[in-house]
């Protein structure tokens, strides 16, 4: 947590953590700004002041309990939920926030360009079970970006082969498993070519013996040199593929650094009580202690 | 209990020293099924019987009067009613989905319209709206004919309690598939056509098939006000020879009729429309 993280002849910008990734061309300037984001649900204060800078070809963990606000920021990026304080940008598309006014038809236009280019994978696939998985993933691109039919099918078709799910091209979503609806929801957000992925949660509702091929897809987006906001809760994902991993408590940024430094040597205690508890997933007396559940005497040894 | 216990077979509980008793579920079932069927339809073939004798017994048996001679006069009412039926459905759910739109808008006046709408009309019986376009209406110098008058009416009428069934298959769309398509970028229009619109109309098509051939017997009503549809037949024929008892009699069986084989598209249709809601 010390300023020092900051590279000399950075930008300036509103994310002192902020820096060029891995993968980042030279020069280049960061393509999501959040900027002193706030989030009020009725009188509970979900973000309370929260900037977040990311470069082109970064991949962003955000990591947090449950309630700690990393999917109201994530759905905050394009406007899902409507900010209450603060600015977005994306791919030099800005908006501030605006929570009491009507947006104007130019500001859904703005707020319409910004999800294009920052496309959303969910927690619960949210596939179009009318139509066929092709179909799927040929819609947006022909609605939104006027992309004509053959070119928007070659495209999907590629983007179903990155996903390892060409076979399922015409069947419908419903004949799935979890995670193979997760592959085509990806590969429906690939066919937008979009500038930002923004995953939520994208493995929480995957049966477990699913959720390892939705994370090889998405580690090889970020190898390839995606741009990715992931939340979610698979550390091994993070260690794996993240340039910056941020912990968020409370609708705050408590702890942010690269994975081996937030995860594996944090510093802050309620990184490492939230870390301690994720880890203590699979052994029960680890679970009471950090639970406080009180713990019955073994019958007999 | 648990080891040798076949998928139709099924062990019951074998006093101690004996070899366990086996139940062949899966044809006990099946000579269940059998055994079940034909008591049914003898329930049936015995009441239809008794109703039919009722009717030959209440017939006064006028010796001018000849129902087969006027069974094909009956019959050519079946088209205009299915005529009727069939454009006003059409027409009422055209106007349900304006409907549906309308009592979920945020615009007061448009939710206004749509909500006086269908309150006014399930508020009214259909007999009363057919005789106020019929009889009402001339009286502001508006006349509409018969056929006219009966297709405004029905449609009108189901239009309104098909808003209602619309808005709740709007509704029932799940939030995800909204937020999937705005996330995807796609205009608010769009959003309602490609993905809202087809989803409900999934959710929906059960209740309009059934108000469906609910308007089938419902477009009986407008005989009323002089449509030649299969009741005004029915009556037209009997009347004369004071043999209506007989002659509509047979228009029920025909509306019945009509009723089973609708039912049968029905369930053929919804088969049809949940497309991509299988799983096997």
């Amino acid at each position: 947590m010390s300023a020092a993280q900051i590279i000399d002849g950075a930008e300036p910008t509103g994310d002192p953590f902020a820096r060029p990734g891995r993968f980042t061309p030279p020069g280049a300037e960061p393509i999501v700004r959040v900027g002193d984001l706030e989030k009020y649900y009725g009188r509970n204060h979900v973000l309370r002041g929260v900037n977040l800078d990311v470069f082109p070809g970064e991949t962003i963990c955000l990591i947090g309990r449950s309630g700690s606000g990393k999917s109201t920021l994530l759905r905050c990026v394009n406007f899902l939920e409507e900010p209450t304080v603060g600015t977005i940008e994306v791919d030099g598309v800005i908006l501030h926030a605006s929570p009491t006014r009507k947006r104007s038809v130019s500001e859904r236009e703005q707020i319409r360009q910004i999800r294009i280019r920052a496309q959303m994978v969910f927690q619960e696939f949210n596939l179009f079970p009318h139509l066929k998985v092709i179909d799927n993933l040929i819609l947006a691109p022909i609605l939104v970006k006027g992309v004509a039919k053959d070119q928007a099918i070659a495209t999907a078709e590629k983007f179903l082969a990155v996903v390892g799910l060409s076979e399922k091209r015409d069947e419908y979503p419903n004949r799935l498993s979890g995670g193979q609806k997760q592959r085509v929801a990806i590969a429906r957000a690939l066919s937008m070519e979009p500038k930002v992925l923004l995953f939520d949660e994208p493995t929480s509702a995957l049966d477990p013996t699913l959720v390892g091929e939705v994370l090889l897809v998405m580690e090889q987006l970020a190898h390839q040199g995606s741009t990715m906001i992931v939340v979610t809760h698979e550390m091994a994902f993070a260690r794996e593929a993240a340039d910056r991993v941020y912990y968020i408590d409370e609708g705050r940024f408590v702890e942010v650094g690269p994975p081996e430094q937030v995860i594996d040597a944090p510093q802050d205690s309620r990184t490492q009580t939230f870390l301690a508890r994720l880890n203590a997933r699979q052994k029960p007396e680890a679970i009471a202690e950090v639970a406080g559940i009180p713990t019955t005497a073994p019958a007999s040894a | 209990m648990t080891q040798g216990m076949g998928s139709a077979a099924a062990l019951v509980g074998s006093p101690p020293g004996l070899p366990p008793i086996v139940v062949d579920v899966e044809s006990a079932g099946r000579r269940q099924t059998t055994a079940f069927r034909i008591r049914f339809f003898l329930t049936w073939a015995v009441i239809v019987a008794l109703v039919g004798l009722l009717v030959v017994l209440g017939a006064h048996n006028n010796p001018r009067f000849h129902l087969t001679d006027w069974l094909p006069f009956i019959f050519s009412g079946v088209g205009i009613t299915l005529f009727l039926s069939i454009t006003s459905i059409v027409i009422a759910c055209v106007l349900a989905v304006f409907g549906a739109l309308g009592r979920l808008s945020t615009n007061p006046y448009l939710n206004g319209v749509a909500s006086l709408y269908v309150s006014l009309v399930r508020g009214t019986p259909l007999i009363v709206q057919i005789l106020f376009i019929f009889l009402g209406l001339p009286a502001v110098g508006i006349v509409v004919p018969d056929v006219p008058t009966g297709i405004i009416a029905l449609s009108f009428n189901y239009g309104a309690y098909l808003t209602e069934v619309f808005r709740a298959g709007i509704q029932a769309v799940p939030s995800g598939q909204v937020e999937a398509a705005n996330a995807l970028g796609l205009p608010q229009r769009q959003v309602l056509r490609r993905v809202v619109l087809p989803q409900a109309i999934r959710i929906v098509t059960p209740a309009v098939a059934n108000d469906f051939i609910a308007m089938t017997k419902d477009s009986a009503l407008v005989s009323i006000v002089g449509v030649q549809e299969l009741l005004w037949k029915a009556e037209a024929a009997g009347t004369p020879y004071v043999e209506v008892f007989q002659t509509i009699a047979v228009a029920a069986v025909i509306y019945w009729v009509m009723t089973i084989v609708l039912s049968l598209f029905q369930a053929r249709l919804e088969k049809q429309m949940a497309a991509g809601d299988r799983r096997s």
